[in-house]
C-alpha cells in the first residue's frame, strides 16, 4: 500500500467535518447527468436509470420533464408516476425524484423562482435527485459555449451547484452520431468543442471530488492526475520565457499554472521593480501568484510544491557567482530536494553555449 | 508475400474506441449497443472476438451478430483461444467489434498483441469497434501505478489510441460502479470481493476516471488540431518548437523517463528523440530500453565518449534540441546541467508510490 501520510485533523476541524457529513447524509443524493449539446441523450441516460432503480425495488417519481424531449422518452416516461410541484413531491415523499432540465425557472407565483432551488428543497426533505443539463446551461461555461457557437442560452445554474452534487457523469456521443440525426446548425467541429469543455468540466468536479475525499479521510498525496505547474520567479534570470513556457504547457495539459517568488529584503531597487514586473506578468498569464517568506528560498519553495501537489517546477540558472551558500548551487539542491516532482532548468538569458 | 499485380489500395478501415476507466463500466456494452445499430442501419457487422465474463446484460447485446469463431492455440499442453484474425479478414465484413484492444495474445499466435490483430483488420478496409480501459495506455503507466499501486502489464502505445478515428468515454460513477461489484454483475463473488479489497476503492475509481475524462478530452483535441490548418501566430514572440531529447542509461527508472518523454512531448506537439552514450556498462538494459522506444515510435541514435554528459550536450546543440530529459538517477546529471546551461534539462521525478 502507498505511504500515505496521514495528518491529523484538528479538534475543531473534525467537529466541523463530522457537522457536514451528518448533514450531508440526512440530504437526499443528487446525481446529475450532464450532455455537451442538445439532443446527446442526457435525458434518456436519466430516465433509464429511474427504470433501472425502479427494478431495483426503489421508489421513483418524475418531478419535471423537459417539454421538447418528450418524443424521445415517451416510451419510457409511461413507467412513472409523475408529480407537478415541489409540494407535491415533498408531500408524497419518494426515494427518487428524477428532474430534467435544471437550468428552467419556474412560473411566477412558485416556491422557489429556479427549477434547481427546487431540488436544494427536495434534497432537504431527504429525497434522492436524478437530475439532468448541458453543458450551456452551466453559468461559468456560458462564455466557452457562446465563443464556440455564437449563442448564449438565457437560464442557467451556477456551477457551485453542479460541484455540490454526489455523482456527476457525462453522456458521450461522437458528433458525427448527433449530425447524423440532425443537431440544428451545430457543426462537427463545434460539437467536437464543446465535447471537449464538457469532459474536462467533468474532470474538473472529479477532482474537487477526490480532493474532498482525501481530505475527509486526512490523506495528504499527490496523485498528479493534473498537471500543476510551478514556476520560480525571480528578479533576474529568464523569468518570461520560463511563465511563456509554463503558461503553454498548463494550457496543452489543461492543468494549473503556480508562480512563486521568496522574498528577501536586500533588493536593489532596479531588481525589485523588475521582480514586480515579472510577478504582473505571471498574473496577466493566469498564473496563481504566491510570494514566500523565508532564510532559505529552496526549503520554502520546496515546502509551498508539496503543499501545492506540483507535479513540475520550473527553475533558472543565475549568471552571477554569489557569495551566498544557497545561491552558489541552488538549483543542484532543489534538484535534490524536489523528489516526486519534475524539475526543469531554463537557461539564464542571454547565456552562449559553454 | 509477393503480389505478381498490385492491387488497388484498400482504403484503411476506421477504429472507433470505447474509453472506460475499470472492469465493469460497460465498454463492452456499449461496443454492442453500436455494433446493433449499424447492422440496424445496414453495415454488414461481425463480432471479431468477445468475452462474456458471464454478463448476462451484455450477453443479451450480441443477440442477432454473427460470431466469427474463435481460433485455438495448443501451448505447453495448455489450449489458448484467440481471436481468428484470418477468417475476420477472409470474412469481409463492414465493422468488425473487437473486444479488450490491450489483450496480449497466446504464444503461439500469429501476433504478439490484440492491437496488432486489428490494425491487421483496419489495414484489409475493415472498421473496427473496440473497448480500452485507460490504465492500459503506455504513457500512463507511471501515473496509475502512483494513483492505485498497480503496475499494469497489458499496454498500448498511445500512438495507437492517437491514431484511432474516435475516441469515445464510458462513464459511470465509481459509486455505480461500486454498486454493480457488489451485485455481482461485474465478478463473481469471490472474485468481487478481492477486487473490492484492493483495486476497487472509491479514490481508486476516482483518480482513473479524471485520468480517463482528461485522455478523452485530450483525443477530441488531437483531432480537431489535425484538421485545422496551421493558425497564424498570435504572440508577438513566436516559441521555437519544441525538441525533445531522452538521454537512455542503463538505469531501470529510464522506462520512467521514456514515457514521460513521448507524453510531453505528445501534448507539447514536439518531437521526441533519444540518445544513449556507448560505454562498457548493462547493455542489455540499454537494448530493452532501445526496444521500448521503438514501440512508442521515438527515433534513437548512439554516440561514442569517455565523456557522456558532454556527448549529450554537445550532441543537443547540434541537433537543434530545446529540452533534454533526463532520469535523477543517472549517472552525471548534476554535470549535464552545468555543461548545458544553455539548453532546458528536465530532470524527470521517479514517481513513488
Amino acid at each position: 500500500m502507498p505511504a500515505k501520510e496521514y495528518c491529523r485533523p484538528d479538534p475543531e476541524e473534525l467537529l466541523r467535518r463530522i457537522q457536514t457529513q451528518e448533514a450531508t447524509e440526512a440530504r437526499g443524493r443528487l446525481k446529475i447527468f450532464l450532455g455537451y449539446a442538445p439532443r446527446v441523450g442526457k435525458s434518456l441516460r436519466m430516465f433509464d436509470e429511474g427504470r433501472r432503480r425502479k427494478t431495483r425495488g426503489q421508489d421513483v417519481v418524475v418531478g419535471a420533464i423537459q417539454e421538447k424531449s418528450v418524443g424521445d422518452v415517451e416510451h419510457l416516461l409511461g413507467e412513472f408516476e409523475i408529480l407537478s410541484s415541489v409540494e407535491a413531491i415533498l408531500a408524497r415523499h419518494p426515494e427518487v425524484c428524477l428532474i430534467d432540465e435544471l437550468a428552467k425557472e419556474n412560473p411566477p407565483g412558485s416556491r422557489n423562482p429556479h427549477r434547481y432551488q427546487d431540488v436544494e428543497d427536495i434534497r432537504a426533505a431527504g429525497i434522492n435527485v436524478v437530475a439532468a443539463i448541458n453543458l450551456q446551461h452551466i453559468c461559468e461555461q456560458q462564455d466557452a459555449v457562446e465563443r464556440i457557437t455564437g449563442r448564449r442560452a438565457i437560464h442557467a445554474v451556477p456551477q457551485t451547484f453542479i460541484q455540490s452534487a454526489d455523482e456527476i457523469v457525462i453522456v458521450d456521443v461522437p458528433p458525427e452520431q448527433l449530425t447524423q440525426h440532425g443537431t440544428g446548425t451545430l457543426t462537427p467541429a463545434q460539437l467536437s468543442e464543446l465535447r471537449e469543455v464538457a469532459l474536462l468540466l467533468a474532470a474538473q468536479v472529479v477532482e474537487h471530488q477526490l480532493q474532498v475525499y482525501m481530505d475527509a479521510h486526512g490523506i495528504m498525496q499527490s496523485w498528479g492526475t493534473q498537471e500543476r505547474i510551478l514556476v520560480c520567479v525571480t528578479s533576474r534570470g529568464s523569468a518570461r520565457e520560463m511563465l511563456n513556457s509554463g503558461a503553454r504547457s498548463a494550457k496543452r495539459f489543461h492543468g494549473h499554472l503556480l508562480t512563486v517568488t521568496v522574498k528577501t529584503h536586500d533588493l536593489e531597487r532596479k531588481d525589485e521593480e523588475e521582480l514586480q514586473e515579472n510577478l504582473d506578468y505571471a498574473r496577466q498569464l493566469g498564473a496563481e501568484v504566491h510570494v514566500l517568506e523565508g532564510t532559505d528560498p529552496i526549503t520554502e519553495i520546496i515546502r509551498f510544491a508539496r503543499e501545492q501537489r506540483i507535479t513540475q517546477v520550473f527553475i533558472g540558472h543565475t549568471q552571477r557567482k554569489s557569495w551566498k551558500f544557497w545561491e552558489q548551487n541552488h538549483v543542484d539542491r532543489l534538484i535534490q530536494a524536489a523528489e516526486g516532482m519534475d524539475v526543469r532548468i531554463f537557461p539564464h538569458a542571454g547565456v552562449q553555449p559553454a | 508475400m509477393e503480389q505478381e499485380t498490385p492491387r488497388p489500395a484498400t482504403p484503411r478501415g476506421k477504429l472507433k474506441v470505447f474509453l472506460g476507466y475499470a472492469a465493469g463500466v460497460g465498454k463492452t456494452y456499449q461496443m454492442l449497443v453500436e455494433a446493433r445499430a449499424l447492422k440496424k442501419e445496414g453495415r454488414d457487422v461481425v463480432i471479431g472476438y468477445f468475452e462474456p465474463h458471464g454478463r448476462k446484460e451484455t450477453i443479451a447485446q450480441t443477440e442477432g451478430l454473427e460470431f466469427i469463431p474463435r481460433r485455438a492455440y495448443e501451448y505447453r499442453g495448455g489450449s489458448f483461444e484467440e481471436m481468428d484474425t484470418d477468417a475476420v479478414i477472409a470474412r469481409r465484413p463492414d465493422v468488425a467489434a473487437v473486444d479488450e484492444f490491450a489483450h496480449t495474445n497466446a504464444p503461439g499466435a500469429e501476433r504478439l498483441k490484440r492491437w496488432q490483430d486489428v490494425m491487421a483488420i483496419l489495414d484489409a478496409g475493415i472498421d473496427v469497434l473496440t473497448s480500452l480501459n485507460v490504465q492500459h495506455i503506455e504513457s500512463l503507466n507511471d501515473q496509475v501505478w502512483h494513483v492505485t499501486g498497480i503496475r499494469v502489464r497489458e499496454t498500448v502505445p498511445d500512438w495507437v489510441v492517437g491514431d484511432a478515428d474516435e475516441v469515445v468515454m464510458v462513464d459511470v460513477t465509481p459509486r455505480a460502479l461500486l454498486h454493480r461489484l457488489e451485485r455481482g454483475v461485474v465478478y463473481a463473488p469471490e472474485k468481487a470481493a478481492s477486487a473490492l479489497e484492493n483495486f476497487f476503492t472509491e479514490s481508486n475509481l476516482t483518480a482513473l476516471r479524471e485520468l480517463a475524462l482528461r485522455q478523452t478530452a485530450h483525443q477530441i483535441e488531437e483531432r480537431r488540431e489535425d484538421l485545422r490548418l496551421p493558425q497564424p501566430v498570435k504572440s508577438t514572440q513566436p516559441l521555437r518548437p519544441e525538441r525533445i531529447l531522452i538521454w537512455l542509461t542503463a538505469h531501470p527508472s529510464t522506462a520512467m523517463l521514456i514515457r514521460r518523454g513521448r507524453r510531453v512531448a505528445d501534448y507539447l506537439n514536439s518531437s521526441c528523440t533519444a540518445v544513449y552514450v556507448k560505454s562498457a556498462g548493462d547493455q542489455a538494459a540499454i537494448d530493452r530500453h532501445l526496444s521500448f522506444c521503438r514501440n512508442l515510435k521515438i527515433e534513437s541514435a548512439s554516440i561514442e565518449s569517455n565523456d557522456p554528459a558532454k556527448a549529450v550536450a554537445n550532441y543537443a546543440r547540434e541537433n537543434g534540441i530545446t529540452q533534454i530529459y533526463v532520469t535523477r538517477n543517472a549517472p552525471d546529471v548534476q554535470k549535464l546541467v552545468q555543461l548545458a546551461k544553455d539548453i532546458q534539462v528536465t530532470i524527470v521525478a521517479e514517481r513513488k508510490r
